[in-house]
């Protein structure tokens, strides 16, 4: 096993580590945002619902489910470990620093933007997914068969502005960590290459734009909606 | 005192291999008894570290800087000579030690140069299988140039940074060998002396820079890798860091030094620009192959535009003096360096010089530009391009530089035989702290080939010939050699701290730097040298009296460090001048103004200096003697060089 | 012009150290940084102080001893080493704030000197091309595309000064590793020890105490010759590909 230790935790190593999970945790969140569209269908929330069914019911995405929250974990510890060397190999650090002259923010912040977004995925989870799991969820009947109605819960949850704003501002950090973390990714794991870097860079750059505004977009409009 | 230089019997061509064939060997298991101590890691300590510890001696490395990878070395530019006649275009070993006899101005040994011509063509080798990047053609073969004093493409280069490539290249052979254990490295040590047992060199005493420890290291045998005393001007290209101390406390200790006075100017360099200047920097002569240097063929248009009425690029093509071509039509921008560095002084002197101190030529690149475009030249250039820029402020690209000469390397060193022993058993020098291969003028680009032919390929055979005489027995550092040399040591430094006086060493440095390029540096007479040899006494009289060296020895202490290098730069500033009054003659890098051609070429006196000038220390302030080692001219006959 | 320098003064590693402030009057445009301390220091000296120890050697941009972190930036605002650095980079009556590299691996010396072998001990872990001295093949028996030489020369150029692992947030010096692994693996002479030279620079690398590549990019934009994050995305392929397929267990 010496071998498999010795790469994985070196700094390099670490770092892929973070890569392979981070990239993962980019793919679930465009398949997150497919589903979560759904929400804007004009169906009276069937869409969602049968789908947030499938996805509880059907055995590969629950394993891969187990896999998504297997690789946060990892992806945070991981983060831990790196942070704390990180800090450890400059002990003493500088009294002016221009940090901004030669990178860019979210470069230099992702594990303050990751631990935003680990409080806002607390709470994210908190409110729907142990809901929708372990709560009393109301059901709705689509030709005859009884659904819990998820769709209901996501409603009356984003009527509250608090609760709407606090998910728009969280898409907010998602798209900065993400404006790095995409291309980085490809970056560490020794992808870089004049003819597709810089698609790999525009793709990232896009994505950290669209994703989190599409996800923003959806309390926004629900609450918007609700005013009537 | 007989100068024995060991010159082998026989044809030229055949001298170096049957030397090699007739030195004692030490056998491989023998090998790891004897300890080697070598002082400087660039090319010639580098390579030289490298290739004994490979063979399985114990080297102990030592530098005064951070780390081996500083030597200045690493700021040579445009590259290395071999006789490879890779571009057929009449290269040969023999053209290459033809080349550099003529252009050292026949004062250099012609089986020493015979054999660095011999042993260039293996440098590239070795260098090539190290990694070293070299600039390559589209076919993937080795890309040459020309350089200034050849009239073959030779040079093999790495952009504008040969010598960093190279030097890495011995860096990383050096490393290799540190961590197989056989190099031991001390870095920030400088060697303040060698220790003599039974008139053998038997180890340095040096000073940890860091903690101020003065510790002793015993050996079989110390090779002095110490480079240059150039910066004895002050002013030079050389690294704020290089001395001559090692090569001169050796040089107290018995070893000749040999032809002092012979310092070379290099042509291209930024002018200085005021009384703050630190250092001058120097701009590859691979420039002069595509620029053209000139100035205002009046001197009221250089009085025009050096109050600012005018600027260069308005004076019109008839108004301009591309003065090497106009004097030199075959060689042209292209002449040696000597030559290109006095034509500047003269046309300055002249009163044409084109910047506020008057003293700057034009080095111009504004028909090159228009031939080849300015990618061409940039992709040539690029570095030295930004460079320029940087420390002037001005685009080298719309208008023409400016460069003057500086002091760039010294030819004069200690005195070593064929197998670069000093005349201390034991005691080897190689690379620019020794005297033997490039006579009065050293050839662009040769500097590196001496430095790793040294350290590759010479004296790995020559030392082995030595050890193999001597028993393996170790000389304890408790021995009172070592105590007496240490103790000697601390005394000076005690003295120099205790002196307590009102200026600060540097100031005495530029004192002495002034002195010598004002009277021992492009042009000298012997009025001016008598003038300078009497300041020189005063100085250093001074310096003993009123040097200010502020903290203790028990500290990283760099004034201390400085006061250290001063002092022997003031005891060498005379032997130079010495040697340069002594030397009534003009030959390459030394231009008696009492000894010219009518057209004002240096004019040589082969009858009467044909001969090496070794000086052997007496004495504080007692005159040095001087031995002669004759040079015989066997394969080439004595010229005027002409480049015309 | 007139300057105000707050300058990091340390007596040696042991020393806690801190911020003293001087003034500098007269700077010329055209002195470089290093002359302009070079003035102070010696009217330090007049006066019986200790000058401020720093590191310098050639002075012409290539040797890298230089190292100094200047307004917060390592070799001051501009992409150049600190020797090269003139005073037409600054404007009269400024502060300028100089400290020295930073990072656990590099400790302080004295003032602004830092002790940077640990790049010596990085590169002999495997920074070479095992070749004795002697009986090596003609130069031109080993052809190498033009491109591949001049990307290998690019590598090759870094002067081990130490700005990248000064300019990283994480102090990481990934950079510099990856400049050497890059140089020869991107040579035909390098393949042989290619991958052992890659596990064993990297672990010299992590030993020291470096931290980890974030990306930032703040290495290449401070290295003053240029070296390129391309070669760390080689690194870290080098490295893995190693680690993957060596021997080595």
């Amino acid at each position: 096993m010496s071998w498999i230790t010795d790469t994985l935790t070196s700094t390099i190593g670490r770092k892929v580590l973070m890569a392979l999970t981070g990239l993962f945790l980019i793919l679930f969140l465009a398949v997150h945002l497919a589903g979560n569209l759904q929400l804007l269908m004009n169906d009276g929330g069937e869409a969602f619902n049968k789908y947030a069914y499938n996805m509880g019911h059907n055995p590969l995405i629950r394993v891969v489910s187990i896999g998504n929250f297997v690789f946060i974990l990892l992806h945070i510890v991981v983060s831990i470990l790196l942070t704390r060397r990180n800090k450890a190999a400059r002990p003493v650090g500088y009294k002016e620093s221009a940090g901004a002259s030669n990178s860019t923010w979210a470069s230099r912040n992702m594990g303050v933007l990751g631990t935003i977004i680990l409080i806002f995925l607390v709470v994210h989870l908190k409110g729907f997914w142990f809901e929708f799991k372990f709560g009393a969820v109301p059901t709705v009947d689509y030709d005859g068969v009884s659904f819990k109605n998820v769709y209901l819960i996501v409603q009356e949850a984003y009527k509250e502005l608090w609760y709407a704003l606090f998910y728009v501002v969280s898409m907010g950090f998602l798209a900065f960590h993400l404006s790095h973390g995409f291309a980085s990714a490809f970056q560490t794991l020794g992808l870089n290459h004049k003819k597709y870097s810089p698609i790999i860079s525009g793709l990232g750059k896009g994505f950290a734009i669209l994703v989190p505004l599409l996800f923003a977009l959806i309390p926004v409009i629900i609450y918007i909606k609700s005013l009537g | 005192m007989k100068l024995d230089s060991k010159i082998p019997e026989g044809p030229l061509a055949e001298k170096w291999t049957k030397h090699k064939f007739n030195q004692k060997l030490v056998n491989p298991a023998n090998k790891r008894k004897y300890d080697i101590i070598i002082v400087g890691t660039g090319l010639a300590g580098a390579s030289a570290a490298a290739s004994l510890a490979e063979l399985g001696y114990n080297v102990k490395a030592f530098c005064f800087q951070d780390s081996p990878r500083r030597a200045h070395s690493i700021a040579a530019q445009g590259g290395i000579n071999a006789a490879k006649n890779y571009r057929n275009d009449g290269d040969s070993v023999y053209r290459l030690f033809y080349d550099t006899i003529k252009g050292g101005d026949y004062r250099a040994r012609e089986a020493n140069v015979y054999r660095l011509a011999e042993v260039s063509v293996n440098i590239i080798d070795q260098c090539v299988a190290q990694g070293v990047p070299f600039a390559r053609e589209y076919g993937g073969l080795l890309d040459n140039r020309s350089f200034g004093g050849a009239q073959v493409s030779r040079t093999f280069y790495a952009r504008g940074q040969t010598g960093q490539q190279l030097l890495l290249g011995a860096y990383s052979a050096l490393s290799r060998q540190v961590s197989t254990g056989k190099v031991k490295l001390y870095t920030r040590s400088e060697m303040l002396d060698v220790v003599i047992v039974d008139g053998k060199a038997r180890g340095i005493v040096t000073r940890n820079l860091i903690t101020g420890k003065i510790e002793s290291h015993s050996a079989h045998a110390v090779v002095l890798a110490s480079g240059g005393y150039g910066n004895v001007f002050f002013l030079s290209t050389n690294a704020m860091g290089s001395n001559v101390t090692a090569a001169w406390r050796a040089h107290k200790k018995g070893a000749l030094f040999a032809n002092p006075c012979y310092t070379q100017i290099h042509p291209t360099c930024i002018p200085v620009s005021g009384d703050h200047q630190s250092k001058l920097t120097l701009m590859s002569e691979s420039l002069r192959n595509d620029g053209r240097v000139w100035v205002p063929a009046t001197k009221e248009m250089a009085e025009k535009l050096r109050k600012g009425e005018i600027k260069a690029n308005d004076i019109a093509e008839a108004d301009r003096d591309y003065y090497l071509e106009r004097r030199y039509p075959s060689f042209g921008n292209l002449v040696p360096r000597d030559v290109a560095s006095r034509n500047a002084k003269y046309v300055c002197d002249e009163g044409r010089g084109v910047n506020e101190t008057g003293e700057a030529v034009f080095l111009d690149f504004r028909d090159a530009i228009k031939r080849d475009s300015e990618d061409v030249i940039r992709a040539r250039y690029g570095n030295l391009f930004d460079m320029y820029q940087q420390i002037t402020g001005e685009n080298p690209y719309k208008v023409p530089m400016k460069i003057y000469p500086a002091v760039h390397y010294t030819m004069g060193g200690l005195w070593v035989d064929y197998n670069l022993m000093t005349n201390v058993p034991g005691l080897y020098a190689t690379g620019e702290s020794n005297f033997s291969d490039h006579g009065a003028n050293r050839l662009g680009a040769s500097a590196l080939m001496q430095g790793l032919a040294d350290g590759y390929f010479v004296l790995p055979y020559t030392i082995g010939d030595y050890l193999a005489g001597v028993p393996a027995t170790k000389v304890e550092t408790t021995a009172p050699e070592f105590q007496e040399a240490e103790k000697a040591v601390k005394e000076r430094i005690n003295t120099l701290l205790n002196i307590k006086g009102s200026k600060t060493v540097d100031h005495f440095h530029k004192r002495l730097g002034k002195i010598m390029w004002d009277y021992c540096g492009m042009a000298r007479t012997a009025e001016g040298l008598t003038k300078a040899k009497a300041m020189i006494k005063e100085l250093r009289e001074e310096f003993w009296k009123d040097v200010k060296v502020v903290g203790t020895n028990e500290e990283l202490n760099m004034s201390l460090e400085k006061a250290n290098r001063v002092a022997d730069f003031l005891e060498l500033g005379e032997l130079m001048v010495d040697d340069a009054l002594n030397r009534n003659e003009s030959c390459g890098g030394h231009f008696r103004e009492e000894y010219q051609t009518p057209e004002g070429e240096a004019l040589r006196d082969d009858d009467n200096f044909a001969y090496v000038a070794a000086w052997q220390y007496t004495g504080d302030n007692q005159p040095e003697v001087l031995h002669k080692e004759p040079l015989a001219f066997e394969n080439v006959k004595l010229t005027q060089r002409s480049y015309k | 012009m007139n300057l105000t320098l707050n300058v990091w003064r340390q007596k040696n590693t042991q020393d806690k150290g801190g911020f003293k402030s001087y003034q500098v009057s007269d700077v010329s445009a055209d002195m470089s940084f290093l002359e302009m301390m070079d003035v102070l220091n010696e009217k330090l000296e007049v006066q019986g102080e200790d000058p401020i120890h720093f590191d310098h050697d050639c002075r012409e941009g290539i040797c890298g001893m230089c190292s100094m972190y200047i307004n917060g930036k390592p070799h001051g605002p501009q992409q150049t080493t600190t020797c090269q650095l003139h005073m037409r980079s600054f404007k009269d009556g400024e502060t300028i704030t100089i400290e020295p590299w930073r990072a656990a691996a590099f400790p302080v010396v004295k003032d602004l000197v830092v002790d940077r072998s640990a790049f010596d001990r990085i590169i002999q872990s495997g920074g070479y091309v095992s070749v004795n001295t002697g009986g090596t093949p003609d130069a031109n028996e080993i052809p190498i595309p033009k491109k591949i030489a001049d990307e290998a020369f690019e590598s090759a150029e870094c002067i081990g000064c130490g700005a990248c692992v000064a300019a990283c947030k994480n102090a990481s010096a990934m950079l510099f590793v990856s400049a050497k692994v890059s140089q020869l693996a991107l040579l035909p002479q390098g393949q042989v020890e290619r991958k052992e030279r890659a596990e064993k620079m990297v672990a010299q690398m992590d030993a020291e105490g470096f931290g980890s590549c974030t990306n930032t990019g703040a290495c290449e934009a401070e290295c003053p010759k240029g070296i390129s994050l391309t070669n760390i995305a080689r690194l870290n392929r080098e490295y893995l590909s190693a680690k993957l397929t060596s021997e080595n267990v």
